[in-house]
């Protein structure tokens, strides 16, 4: 045990013959907040999505609280774990989407219930309180018997963040939240991210809000061709990169 | 042409006609339920990334779907006993008629789990869902949803090819007519009366499907 929250370990995974993550090692401690910044095709969301095992990956690990996820070696030979295996370990973190993914034929308020009572097994009243109290947190009291359908995407937003975090994750991971959104709905969503990270949530973002990772992580990770380019605080980062691939990516980002 | 409607032969013999619907509306129910699982089960199948679920779901697809219902109503009811297999009349029409709704509704639930966009299994699976629990909750709800409006046709076509069972002698409502047609002689009568009974039942079962489409609508 190395105390750390999340330990990647020389992370490879392949399309085909396409490599997209060429040895990538991350270690996060409890209460980190790490933007992950860089091109398209940088394989930033791939390796969020390595973590709660929505891809497979090849080479390398991932562990969470010291747990190794999705794989198991006994033997010499690397077998993917049991569908309910992996299920439950996925629990173990939460994601946000691009494209929000609420369940369009549930209420608000039955979508952050789904996995409470599903997974948690928590009584439908219970998992109701609960799913009251996230869909407050996130400014949506009012709106959890309304469907996705009648909600704005920012709205729609909150009620997915709300949705991960009642299921009381170790770990947040944002997957370009913010990306499918009207500009005038950005700054909301952003809003209770910088909530939950005040609140101590650990959480790893994609984004290409140049000035909100900025302003809300405590680390700042720029991938580049399937490899951490740097890494670092982001006032460092962001003021004085130390490679010409980060300071080439910044000029064309946003951030000003 | 001189011909005058009179209904009365009909009318004595439509009590008959009645039953033969009954039957007919019988034969479609059993028939069509049966379709229905073997329809989602094939459809799973035909999506499934192993072959050996893959290749007989389209085998049974293909051959089911490019057949003339009538020739598998005789060949059921005729060939299979030259095979050892006797089955009475109804039931080898319900098994013929269970075994072809199976492959059209196969087709129509499979355009409704390829509509279910992946980004939501993604998230099932992303909270923690098992692959079952995602199918029950999330893919197969919204599967109906899209589903019914194509639904709806294709089970009143189903309700119709019943009329196919007369070729056996199956006593449905087209039996029963043709019956009444040698009987009284009233040709235009009783096919007029045998076809209002035809429209107007499929006019209830569409009416009832689109209740049911309103009710299970999203509300946006």
């Amino acid at each position: 045990m190395t105390g750390n929250l999340l330990e990647i370990r020389d992370l490879h995974k392949r399309y085909g013959d396409v490599e997209v993550l060429k040895g990538v090692d991350c270690t996060m401690a409890q209460g980190d907040v790490i933007s992950i910044i860089g091109s398209s095709g940088s394989g930033k969301t791939t390796m969020l999505r390595c973590i709660n095992m929505l891809e497979e990956f090849q080479g390398g690990s991932i562990r969470i609280d010291g747990e190794e996820i999705g794989y198991e070696t006994s033997g010499g030979t690397r077998r993917r774990k049991k569908e309910k295996e992996i299920a439950r370990q996925r629990a173990m973190t939460g994601m946000a989407f691009q494209q929000f993914n609420l369940f369009p034929h549930m209420s608000a308020a039955e979508n952050v219930m789904l996995g409470l009572v599903k997974v948690k097994g928590m009584r439908r009243d219970e998992a109701r309180a609960l799913a009251e109290k996230w869909l407050d947190r996130v400014g949506l009291a009012e709106r959890r018997d309304r469907y996705p359908g009648q909600l704005s995407g920012g709205q729609q937003q909150r009620v997915a963040i709300a949705r991960a975090i009642a299921m009381n994750p170790k770990l947040m991971l944002f997957d370009e939240v913010t990306s499918a959104l009207d500009p005038e709905l950005v700054n909301e969503v952003l809003q209770v991210i910088k909530d939950l990270a005040r609140d101590g949530m650990s959480m790893l973002l994609v984004t290409h809000e140049m000035r909100f990772a900025y302003e809300v992580s405590s680390r700042v990770i720029f991938m580049n061709q399937g490899r951490i380019g740097e890494e670092g605080n982001p006032r460092e980062m962001f003021h004085k990169p130390q490679t010409e691939r980060l300071a080439e990516f910044l000029k064309t980002s946003t951030f000003n | 042409m001189g011909y005058t409607l009179n209904f009365s032969a009909v009318w004595r013999s439509f009590d008959q006609l009645l039953l033969g619907l009954a039957l007919s509306l019988g034969l479609a129910f059993v028939a069509i339920a049966i379709g229905c699982v073997l329809g989602l089960i094939t459809a799973f199948g035909l999506l499934s990334k192993r072959g050996m679920l893959r290749h007989p779901a389209r085998i049974y697809v293909t051959i089911i779907r490019n057949t003339p219902i009538l020739v598998l109503v005789l060949f059921t009811f005729f060939a299979l006993p030259q095979l050892g297999i006797r089955l009475g009349k109804i039931e080898s029409f319900v098994a013929t008629l269970a075994l072809y709704s199976g492959a059209y509704l196969a087709e129509v639930f499979r355009g409704g789990l390829l509509a279910v966009p992946n980004g939501l299994k993604e998230a099932g699976l992303a909270i923690g869902l098992t692959q079952s629990q995602i199918r029950n909750s999330i893919v197969m709800p919204l599967m109906l949803r899209n589903v019914l409006p194509s639904l709806s046709s294709t089970l009143i076509s189903l309700f119709k090819d019943t009329s196919l069972a007369a070729a056996i002698a199956v006593p449905e409502l087209t039996f029963e007519a043709r019956k009444i047609n040698v009987e009284t002689f009233r040709v235009i009568e009783t096919w007029i009366v045998a076809s209002c009974l035809y429209v107007a039942t499929c006019s209830v079962l569409a009416a009832l499907l689109r209740q049911l489409e309103r009710r299970m609508s999203i509300p946006r």
